[in-house]
């Protein structure tokens, strides 16, 4: 079986977001870069234990991104993975990500598709389904399991209110999330093949974005938590209805 | 010798005398990406296995330490400098001093890794011969055997070849019986390896020998009750007629002293790398709980008394991991040359490390009070919450203090470092003389009272730092005259001129990091960095003005005091700064960032 990993590279959880240009671009200097937890902990971590069960055959990485995304994806080869792909373009917009996946794994003919339910800067949780219709494979969203039986995939997966188990054939786009596996942490030996392992870059399909991102704007900022003792009801009551204005 | 040549060849010790250039010296900044990754997995690590059990660990829950160890092992952070034939990863010095500062911050499992790693494994992969490196390294790489090195006895502490454990030959000469009692033994709880020091027979200097666990006639006393470091198994070991087969016996009879000395080099400096980590982790404690606990209506952090503390330990801290770096590559430049020069690579490692032995004892004496000012000032920042068991910062305080006790006590290393300074002088390696003679000489010109002007960021300090070196020479110089052989007996002076040494060496380790950083990065970018300098620059002139002082009135007297106190007071002469303004920036960065961000 071979794989390809979706790879997304994100600000680390704890930056600051600072926008710039008049608020139309956020502000790169001095922001940690992270994998997407999403396609880390879950998808190419699966992927990584299908091979070593011997289930899968070959794992690729690829990434929609310019030369500086090249440390987190070869932070995901020190994870593991046979070899890496960077599509040479800059994308926020998941349209576009899935024209340029799609484009490149056409030809590759992958079994299974694993990326993260959704990346953590811009949230759009739908490259995978995208990649999916353009490339005509099946698709399961939002994995909690997934386990591989033959020529098919047991794959429970959340829904509202519960969870649901889908078995489907390959080839077959799957979207990760918590529980799918856990996460590991890059052994000395993963860091030190991931400089020889190929990191192949490739030309992105010419395509126009359909979408800009006009401006960006900070959540307002959080009010902090005001203590009330319980024994003054009064104050709660008076708060509830000049400031939060509920009541 | 061209320049480059001249730079690389900078010997241990010559800081003294000799000039650095910013360029020859390694900075954390210019860590490569694979390095940055072997520093993350050490944080994930700690993140994911060590922080969340600190309890446990503390409480000593039985077989954790050991699988830490394992987890460790697995992700072959216990292998970093050893040889790839041996299972490891062959890294240089600096990858493996990354490792220590980062797992520096996991509190006793870091005393047991660095036991571990460094005094467990080093003793055998530096000595052994191939037969014993074949047998006991990859499992000691690997983790699947843990390593422990015993060589305190209850009597011989710092006077370590005086110990009392001794061997003899069994009379079929196929076994040495080893009788001893070793005491303070790290790791000993569940070490499957210990390397042990006794003397054979009546030998005047110490052997060391490899005993594992399961040799007849040894026996472990229970955990000892410690202040801090709880979680670090640490034990006595009883040895009775422990019966070692002779081909076990480490490197050559009598040997022992000079293997315990050498790894001893290679721990203090490792040492100094854990205690760095440890201190920056306890800042980003200390920042977030400046920046979340409010007092009259704000913030701690806001206030002034809590920014100077904040800031303090950062320079501190920014500062020592200077020197680390520093010397570490010193050393790391000194094996390689040994090694072009035809000296196979573990005997120039030894080499290399003996030769920055001087480094290495300054490194040990100030990270480990640099970490200790930093909980202290962590716990004050905490308040009451600091004294509390349920915070962080209460085992943070206790666990810091080991440091300045083992590794040779800081009261031995201080005049390790004189006292190699002032051999090596002896021995015509170093030129003391004749630099200090000039020092004399200038005592008596016309003192040249050129600050060094405006012409860059680095004047100033680089002439302060050179005064620096003037004053130590002078208040060393006087004393080796005056004192002569009683020198060694006065212990006082032999601590004033360790205390500048120390100051003067971290100094110029951290103007020349600076230095280079703003060259890699520009000025503007480098505000902090630079305040971080002047201020530590300018409370190490006072701190070495004192110290000459204490030393000179304690022995010189008459005219000759009078005219070095006037020249010390003219090298540590340096312009007012607004150290207030200065540690206020350096103090917003960081509750900016909300973390320890150098």
């Amino acid at each position: 079986m071979k794989i390809l990993v979706c790879i997304s590279q994100v600000p680390d959880t704890s930056t600051k977001v600072v926008l710039k240009d008049n608020n139309t671009a956020v502000e790169s200097n001095g922001v940690t870069y992270i994998i997407n937890p999403y396609d880390e902990w879950y998808g190419l971590i699966r992927a990584i234990e299908l091979k070593e069960s011997g289930v899968a055959s070959e794992i690729d990485l690829v990434t929609v991104g310019k030369a500086n995304t090249e440390p987190v994806i070869r932070k995901a080869l020190a994870l593991g993975g046979d070899k890496a792909i960077r599509i040479d373009a800059d994308s926020n917009d998941p349209y576009l990500t899935a024209v340029y996946i799609a484009d490149y794994a056409k030809s590759e003919h992958y079994d299974l598709i694993l990326c993260g339910k959704e990346s953590i800067d811009y949230n759009n949780g739908t490259v995978g389904s995208m990649l999916a219709e353009l490339l005509d494979m099946d698709y399961i969203g939002f994995a909690t399991e997934i386990k591989i039986e033959g020529n098919t995939a047991i794959v429970k997966r959340e829904i509202e209110g519960g969870e649901e188990t889908d078995s489907c054939n390959f080839p077959l786009v799957i979207s990760c999330q918590k529980g799918v596996a856990e996460a590991r942490i890059p052994n000395m030996r993963g860091i030190m093949a991931a400089r020889t392992r190929p990191l192949n870059v490739v030309t992105p399909a010419a395509i126009e974005p359909v979408t800009s991102i006009l401006s960006y704007e900070l959540p307002p900022a959080k009010a902090g938590v005001k203590l009330v003792d319980p024994a003054d009801m009064d104050q709660l009551v008076e708060l509830l209805h000049s400031e939060a204005k509920v009541i | 010798m061209n320049d480059v040549e001249n730079v690389k060849a900078i010997k241990g010790g010559e800081f003294l005398i000799r000039e650095t250039t910013a360029e020859s010296i390694f900075i954390p900044e210019e860590w490569n990406e694979e390095q940055l990754m072997i520093a993350e997995t050490c944080n994930n690590f700690l993140a994911q296995h060590v922080t969340p059990n600190l309890n446990r660990i503390d409480a000593q829950e039985e077989g954790l330490m050991s699988h830490l160890m394992d987890e460790a092992g697995a992700l072959g952070l216990l292998g970093i400098s050893v040889p790839e034939e041996y299972g490891g990863f062959g890294k240089d010095f600096k990858t493996s001093m990354l490792v220590t500062e980062k797992l520096g911050a996991g509190n006793s499992f870091s005393v047991a890794f660095s036991a571990h790693s460094g005094i467990g494994t080093l003793p055998i992969l530096y000595y052994g011969n191939d037969a014993q490196k074949q047998k006991y390294i990859p499992k000691l790489t690997s983790g699947e055997w843990k390593g422990a090195y015993c060589l305190t006895e209850p009597s011989s502490g710092s006077d370590a070849n005086s110990g009392k454990a001794r061997a003899k030959l069994t009379e079929d000469g196929k076994h040495y019986l080893i009788t001893g009692q070793k005491m303070w033994i790290t790791n000993a709880g569940f070490a499957d390896v210990f390397t042990v020091f006794a003397k054979i027979d009546n030998d005047e200097n110490l052997s060391a020998f490899i005993v594992e666990k399961d040799f007849e006639g040894i026996t472990l006393n229970t955990e000892e009750h410690k202040m801090g470091i709880k979680g670090s198994s640490t034990r006595q070991v009883f040895f009775n007629d422990c019966k070692v087969p002779v081909e076990n016996l480490l490197s050559e009879r009598q040997n022992g002293f000079k293997i315990a000395v050498n790894i001893l080099n290679i721990g203090r400096m490792k040492l100094g790398g854990g205690t760095v980590g440890a201190s920056k982790e306890v800042i980003s404690m200390a920042v977030k709980y400046a920046n979340e606990r409010e007092q009259f209506g704000r913030a701690i952090s806001k206030y002034g008394a809590i920014r100077h503390k904040l800031a303090q330990q950062a320079i501190l801290t920014y500062a020592a991991e200077s020197a680390v770096y520093r010397a570490s590559q010193n050393m790391e430049e000194a094996t390689d040359m040994l090694i072009e020069s035809g000296l196979d690579e573990i005997k120039a490692k030894l080499k290399g490390t003996e030769q920055f032995a001087i480094e290495a004892a300054i490194i040990k004496v100030h990270a480990s009070e640099v970490l200790d000012y930093v909980v202290d000032e962590g716990v004050q920042i905490y308040g009451g919450m600091g004294y509390s068991a349920e915070a962080p910062m209460e085992r943070a305080y206790r666990d810091s203090r080991i440091n300045r006790i083992f590794e040779g006590t800081n009261e031995i290393n201080r005049m390790l470092t004189v006292d190699m300074m002032l051999k090596r002088a002896m021995k015509g390696e170093l030129d003391l003389m004749g630099p200090a003679q000039k020092v004399a000489g200038e005592l008596m010109s016309i003192p040249d009272f050129s600050a060094g002007g405006d012409e860059g960021p680095f004047t100033k300090e680089k002439k302060y730092i050179a005064n620096f070196k003037k004053a130590i020479l002078m208040v060393a110089g006087a004393a080796v005259q005056k004192l002569m052989t009683q020198l060694a007996k006065e212990q006082e002076v032999l601590m004033n001129l360790a205390d500048m040494l120390i100051e003067l060496y971290v100094s110029e380790s951290l103007q020349l990091r600076v230095e280079k950083l703003v060259g890699l990065r520009g000025e503007e970018s480098c505000k902090e960095q630079l305040d971080m300098m002047r201020v530590y620059i300018n409370d190490a002139a006072e701190k070495i003005a004192r110290s000459g002082k204490e030393a000179l009135n304690s022995f010189a007297e008459g005219d000759e005091k009078r005219m070095m106190m006037m020249g010390l007071k003219r090298y540590t002469k340096t312009d007012d700064l607004n150290t207030t303004q200065a540690r206020r920036n350096i103090a917003a960065k960081l509750i900016a960032e909300n973390k320890y961000c150098f």
